[in-house]
């Protein structure tokens, strides 16, 4: 593998990646390894992002993560168990009935709880920080085109519905102002009928129109299949989601026998597989240049697995180091193993290849190429 | 020889809700390596045979269809049009549309990821294709961000890449600038001459193709078919260039079907014509009257550093109907919006004379009494109607512009006679609706009017209608400003030519002193007959009449 070429990662490696340290950070409250992790998984998508515009949406999830730890807080206040010693604010506290015994309207503010209250909302914080990164990092189209053969239809339509969204808008828009021509000012929702309805039949021809080039060119093209194939296929995938829920159940639910946990859920995973695989058969349908798996991706994937076994163990060994120490308030601890989990989490950043530059543009409107006609 | 590409066998088509057929007992052959142009009125079936070609029609559109229609011998009855990918390639009106992915390099390939190709293959054949429509530099670029003529091009490329031995396109330059047609004019012969490749072309605008064509189908407002020769068809049909109607009304035989023939053939003409070439072509020409309109370097932004007007200084006077022409993107809809103040203008100013006769900046007035300085028909006209019925919009435009009751029908009746007023706007043709939006518009009776590309889509008698009736508006003191790209309209209706590029203006003139010298701006009557003035039929039978009558 030569990291000289760049290329774009699988975005399967990125998802795990980026799931790995979202279930690191899941199993721990302490505030400096929930801020390492932020740090290192803001590195790798400052160091290995793209040009695209959902690689610059890391920033709306580290607003959206900042939004939550104040709702956390603001929520604590106003109806959260203020326990603790340090007292902070004297507040007025409301007398609830016995029924709402949990609830606590207003009341006096301690240090204490409201530090762990704004770590919980760290915490969540973080994890909303692994999934946008993952987004900014793995191409969803790119992923979509990952899936196996029978789902390719679903990818498909997923990604029409996707590309249609900023369609919508410019068309709300383009009806917004034409209302304006014909001296229509009102807003509001006395204006959604007059605007509604030209976006809604604008949108309908379209995806018409969408539907009716993808016949052209192929979509959904299947060779004759065999009724008993077809049969079997239904049965599989049929059969293998039951068994998945029986399983499910089975796993979730202590007192059920055991044969009807895990063993049952790898069955039913089996059979649903083997009906994707025999589905997906019948397609004849290929990827153009598909994103190849190499040594990088087993780098990216592989750090953040580890991340996630290195927490995962030290919750069962020294699970005190990982919690946020509250009562009393203390330093939070810096276990070693945890530390050094996150750190080759952010090793991707250097040992994956660069992502493709991002094309040069030509200036949009004005200028026009020069094209040599043979 | 070969099979024929196509074959229709006694096609009627009888739409789902209609019990009048729209295609009546076609009998068709389309040679293989033929570029077959299709020809006729808005409605009269050419979307519907070139459905029915690709078996959109019926597996798609709903309807029957009697007869029998094989391509390359595969019976569209048991093939849907999936099952004809790997042979017929469609290419539609609007690229943006028919796009899947979101990027050129991807929408190249994605008919044949759906045909199942090896992908070494694919690789190959999509470096092929950049290469035969000459964008290779554009391959990672998003389809948004070309311009018109590239996005047609990478349209027609990516039902390329599946090597299908018919394409069938439905007008592919009825929205882009003459430039960017002549590229995909350029890439659809290229394809016929070098590759083989049948072609089969549905076209408003006749004189682009039709001296490329092999064979011409006239599809009659019955929904009859004719097919021959161009000459022998051209000679009769209802829809011409103005080559053709030139070489019809001078009776030179053979009948010159492209500019070259016809200047071949016009000697005798010039000649005759050559003591009148100086004299100016009579035209209803701007008195001396104050302008209504006043704009002085406007400059309009868009998002993204965009500079879509750069200063533009403008006047327009009443009596006057100017064309605003330039390539797609030149900033002729920007400008267009800050003249009628819905738009925002970056700097400069724009004027309009008040209902108090003082000058006053459009976009300080309300949407209300805005819309009775200056009118705006957008590009696309129907973001403006969103009642269910055309009386209904009628009724609307009366009371938003505080008109007598019935303004807007009437206005209607004279633009386009004979819409029933139940009838649903969407229900409407092109013509039709066109007409609607500007009766809606002209109900509140603005001293201006602008109409952005309106002439998109419109067939010939269509685009007559609309040039009578802007001529007629502007015979009544009104200042109409319309946009195009289609420079035969140009030259039916407008006094004067506004030509923008990057947002400036680069030529402001007579349309004779502008249009005449271009290359790409000039009509084929003027392209005939240059260096002489006439830019149109009628102007060349005024010419001859005077000559007649005052002999020297």
């Amino acid at each position: 593998m030569s990291r000289a070429v760049p290329r774009a990662v699988h975005p399967a490696a990125w998802w795990v990646w980026a799931l790995g340290l979202a279930v690191a950070v899941s199993t721990t409250s302490n505030p400096v390894l929930l801020l390492l992790a932020l740090a290192v998984a803001a590195f790798v998508v400052a160091s290995r992002r793209g040009s695209s515009p959902w690689a610059r949406a890391f920033r709306l999830y580290l607003y959206l993560g900042l939004a939550i730890i104040v709702l956390r807080v603001v929520l604590h206040v106003l109806v959260g168990l203020k326990i603790g010693t340090i007292l902070l604010v004297r507040l007025p506290e409301a007398t609830l009935p016995a029924w709402a015994a949990g609830i606590q309207l207003g009341g006096d503010l301690y240090l204490e709880g409201l530090l762990a209250a704004a770590v919980l909302g760290l915490r969540l914080a973080v994890i909303i920080a692994c999934v946008g990164a993952a987004n900014a990092l793995a191409n969803p189209k790119r992923l979509l085109r990952t899936l196996p053969n029978a789902l390719h239809e679903i990818g498909a339509a997923v990604v029409v519905s996707v590309s249609v969204a900023p369609q919508l808008a410019e068309s709300v828009q383009r009806v917004r102002r034409a209302r304006q021509l014909r001296g229509d000012a009102t807003r509001g929702l006395r204006a959604v009928p007059a605007v509604a309805l030209p976006v809604l039949e604008d949108t309908l021809e379209h995806s018409l129109l969408l539907a009716s080039a993808m016949d052209s060119r192929g979509y959904g093209r299947t060779p004759q299949v065999p009724p008993g194939h077809r049969l079997g296929t239904g049965l599989l995938t049929l059969g293998g989601l039951l068994a998945c829920a029986v399983g499910l159940y089975g796993v979730l639910d202590a007192t059920t026998p055991a044969v009807m946990g895990s063993p049952t859920l790898v069955l039913g995973l089996a059979l649903a597989g083997a009906g994707l695989w025999l589905g997906g058969r019948h397609v004849t349908r290929s990827t153009y240049r598909p994103d190849p798996w190499r040594t990088a991706e087993w780098v990216t994937a592989g750090s953040g697995v580890l991340a996630a076994a290195a927490f995962l163990v030290l919750a069962r060994t020294a699970p005190e180091a990982l919690a946020m120490p509250a009562f009393p308030l203390g330093v939070p601890a810096l276990p070693l193993p945890a530390v050094a989990g996150l750190l080759v989490a952010g090793l991707p950043a250097v040992l994956t290849p660069e992502p493709p530059r991002p094309v040069s543009r030509r200036p949009v409107r004005g200028a026009r190429e020069v094209v040599a006609h043979g | 020889m070969a099979e024929p590409a196509i074959v229709l066998e006694h096609v009627s088509v009888v739409p789902p809700e209609g019990a009048e057929p729209v295609l009546r007992d076609v009998d068709l052959v389309v040679e293989e390596g033929e570029l077959a142009l299709v020809v006729g009125r808005t409605g009269s079936g050419k979307s519907t045979l070139l459905g029915a070609m690709c078996g959109r029609v019926p597996h798609f559109t709903g309807g029957t269809l009697h007869g029998r229609v094989l391509v390359h011998g595969r019976d569209t009855r048991t093939h849907r049009p999936r099952d004809l990918a790997d042979v017929v390639g469609v290419v539609g009106q609007d690229p943006l549309a028919g796009f899947v992915t979101d990027t050129v390099e991807e929408e190249l390939a994605y008919a044949m990821e759906q045909l199942g190709l090896p992908a070494a293959t694919m690789r190959k054949r999509v470096e092929e294709t950049l290469d035969l429509l000459g964008i290779p530099e554009l391959r990672g670029v998003p389809l948004r961000e070309l311009s018109g003529g590239q996005q047609q091009r990478v349209a027609i490329g990516s039902v390329l890449t599946a090597h299908p031995s018919v394409i069938l396109l439905d007008e592919p330059t009825s929205a882009l600038d003459p430039t960017g047609a002549e590229e995909v004019l350029a890439t659809i012969t290229r394809l016929v001459h070098d590759l083989g490749v049948t072609v089969v072309v549905a076209e408003h605008r006749v004189e682009r193709v039709l001296h490329h064509a092999d064979r011409v189908v006239h599809v009659a407002p019955g929904g009859t078919v004719h097919a021959g020769l161009p000459a022998e068809v051209m000679r009769t049909s209802d829809i011409a260039s103005p080559v053709v109607e030139l070489g019809r009304w001078a009776g030179w035989s053979p009948l010159p079907l492209s500019v070259r023939d016809a200047r071949r053939a016009a000697g005798p003409l010039r000649a005759h014509l050559r003591p009148d070439a100086n004299r100016p072509v009579p035209r209803a020409t701007a008195a001396g009257a104050a302008p209504v309109l006043r704009a002085r370097s406007a400059v309009v932004r868009h998002p993204g550093d965009v500079l879509a007007v750069a200063g533009v200084d403008l006047e327009l006077r009443p009596g006057q109907v100017t064309a605003l022409m330039g390539r797609n993107g030149s900033g002729k809809s920007s400008l267009l919006w800050v003249l009628q103040g819905s738009g925002r203008l970056a700097a400069g100013t724009v004027e309009v004379t008040g209902a108090d006769g003082a000058p006053v900046d459009p976009a300080a007035l309300a949407p209300g009494p805005r819309r009775r300085r200056v009118g705006l028909v957008p590009q696309t006209a129907t973001d403006l109607l969103y009642l269910d019925t055309v009386a209904g919009e009628c009724a609307q435009a009366d009371k938003e512009s505080g008109a007598p009751e019935g303004t807007c029908a009437r206005t209607l009746a004279r633009l386009a006679p004979g819409i029933p007023g139940p009838r649903h706007p969407r229900d409407l043709s092109e013509g039709q609706r066109l007409a609607l939006v500007l009766a809606v518009q002209l109900t509140a009776d603005p001293p201006v009017l602008l109409l952005d590309e309106p002439t998109r889509g419109l067939d010939p008698s269509a685009k007559a209608t609309l040039a009578a009736t802007l001529r007629d508006l502007a015979a009544r003191g009104r200042s109409v400003v319309v946009s195009t790209h289609d420079v035969e309209f140009v030259a039916e209706c407008a006094d004067r030519v506004v030509v923008l590029a990057t947002g400036e203006v680069v030529a402001d003139g007579t349309t004779a002193d502008v249009v005449v010298s271009s290359p790409a701006f000039a009509p084929q009557v003027a392209k005939v007959l240059a260096p002489g003035p006439w830019l149109t039929v009628a102007d060349v039978r005024a010419a001859v009449a005077a000559l007649a009558e005052a002999p020297r």
